[in-house]
């Protein structure tokens, strides 16, 4: 199969990699770029767990071909902490205990830095409906949109 | 799909070029929604895959006139972040809206969400109720389609295997006009339709209905447009007994499968409460837009 050529961005450094036309996003940044954080809950569109922006529009990377991200700029997980420092939202999912096996979390600090980022202050329900795309099988959301508002009151200060 | 090609031309005639001189099996790339499911789950194992997103007239969204056209391949993101179309078409928004999760609709286009042809396409019937038109090109020229005729069965529609749904033109509207589209799923988010309804109306200065348009989803292999349900709308002020009128012509043209998501008999029932609130809503919204 021929390989396309892909340059990109990817949590701000220019990078290199050749991809096969059928692999995902997913596949590209887990299997060729060895950035794990991003997780495959059910490569179906479903479970939200391999949330990532392209081009700051919040997308499964399961459902993106990796030939389709030439030139575009990609944030996963990995590009969230500041070096040692977290974001408040990792902050306040250790505060609150907003994980338990942890699979589905780097999607979801994913997709709620995209909700803060749209909408500084939301309502308890404005982030369950933000974050109705990613499933977790462990907390029962309640910690996690617990986190999330207390993290948006942190973040506006 | 050892041997997938992957295109992304930038003209209308590359990109039907392509998918004709193709003879295993070529599939156009909108969001990607449907088609990477398909593949990933080897429902389809594409020879050739036609990324349409670098092609200007299939991205655009722009007015002609009082008249609204966007690019098939337009994210419903990208929709829900242009004011006056949400203003314009309130109720194709409730469908699109309705897609997915923020992120499926970050991605999933309304052209994707028509030729993938499910019966259960959410932004299917509030676009037919629109009186929504498909600009269709091919090699051979292009043709305009009204959207109630592109899709034939479950997973079918009337293009040609090198046909591209370029974009949809919705017509100008008249003052007095609202549009709306229910569905009906057990769950709030990430649910496919037991059954959508979606109706458009235009009332005159007196609050009579001159024109109304009603199409339903999930409950015959295509999603159908009903003349009869519009019809008993027209020349009433949309009163108790046209609303009445209405949910029966809506359940009587139901022609649903029983499944695990809901009988016959409930899906011909449920098509009439849902027209009947759809069209409650969409006289609200033309009572407001003068
Ligand atoms: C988790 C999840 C939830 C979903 N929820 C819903 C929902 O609630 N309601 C709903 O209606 N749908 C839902 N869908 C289905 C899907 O998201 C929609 O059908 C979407 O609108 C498809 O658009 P797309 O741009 O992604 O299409 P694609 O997957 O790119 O294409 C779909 C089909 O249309 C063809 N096609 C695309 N564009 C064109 C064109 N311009 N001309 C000709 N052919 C074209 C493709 O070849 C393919 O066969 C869901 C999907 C997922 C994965
Ligand atoms: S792995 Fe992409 S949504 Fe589940
Ligand atoms: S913490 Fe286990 S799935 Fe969410």
């Amino acid at each position: 199969m021929t390989k396309h050529h892909i340059q990109t961005t990817l949590n701000g450094d220019e990078i290199d990699v050749l991809v096969e036309p059928a692999q995902s996003l997913l596949d590209v940044l887990r299997d060729e770029l060895h950035m794990t954080g991003t997780k495959e809950g059910c490569a179906t569109g479903d479970c939200g767990a391999c949330s990532v922006t392209i081009d700051g529009n919040l997308v499964c990377s399961c459902l993106v071909l990796g030939v389709e991200v030439g030139g575009r700029n990609i944030e996963t997980i990995e590009g969230m902490a500041n070096g040692d420092q977290l974001h408040p939202l990792q902050d306040k999912f250790i505060e609150h205990v907003a994980l338990q096996c942890g699979i589905c979390t780097p999607g979801l600090l994913i997709a709620a830095k995209h909700l803060l980022e749209e909408n500084p202050d939301p309502t308890e329900e404005e982030v369950r409906y933000g974050l109705a795309g990613n499933l977790c099988r462990c907390t029962g959301y309640q910690k996690v949109v617990e986190a999330v508002l207390d993290a948006a009151q942190v973040m506006q200060k | 799909m050892q041997n997938l090609r992957y295109e992304a031309p930038e003209t209308l005639a590359d990109a039907t070029a392509l998918l004709a001189a193709e003879d295993g099996m070529a599939r156009v790339l909108a969001g990607g929604t449907d088609v990477i499911v398909q593949m990933h789950s080897d429902l389809i194992e594409p020879d050739l895959i036609v990324d349409v997103k670098n092609i200007p007239e299939l991205t655009e969204i722009a007015k002609e006139g009082g008249a609204y056209r966007f690019g098939a391949a337009v994210s419903g993101k990208t929709l829900m972040l242009h004011e006056d179309f949400n203003k314009t078409w309130p109720g194709v928004m409730d469908g699109v809206r309705l897609i997915g999760s923020l992120q499926i609709r970050g991605r999933a286009s309304v052209g994707g969400n028509l030729c993938n042809a499910s019966p259960a396409a959410d932004s299917v019937p509030p676009m037919i109720a629109a009186g929504a038109v498909a600009s269709v090109i091919g090699p051979n020229g292009a043709r305009d389609i009204p959207v109630e005729d592109i899709v034939t069965g479950p997973g079918q529609t009337c293009l040609d295997k090198s046909e591209i749904v370029v974009s949809f033109l919705l017509p100008e509207r008249p003052p007095r006009s609202g549009d709306a589209y229910l569905r009906f799923t057990p769950r709030t988010e990430m649910d496919i339709a037991v059954v959508g309804a979606g109706v458009n109306l235009t009332l005159d200065d007196d609050g009579a209905c001159t024109a109304a348009r009603v199409a339903l989803a999930a409950v015959a292999p295509t999603p159908l447009l009903v003349a009869e349900a519009a019809d008993a709308l027209i020349g009433t002020k949309v009163d108790e007994t046209a609303l009445e009128a209405l949910a029966a012509a809506a359940s009587a043209a139901c022609n649903p499968i029983d499944d695990k998501r809901g009988t016959v008999e409930y899906r011909i029932k449920v098509a009439g409460v849902l027209a009947r609130r759809a069209a409650a809503i969409a006289l609200e919204r033309a009572g407001k837009n003068q």
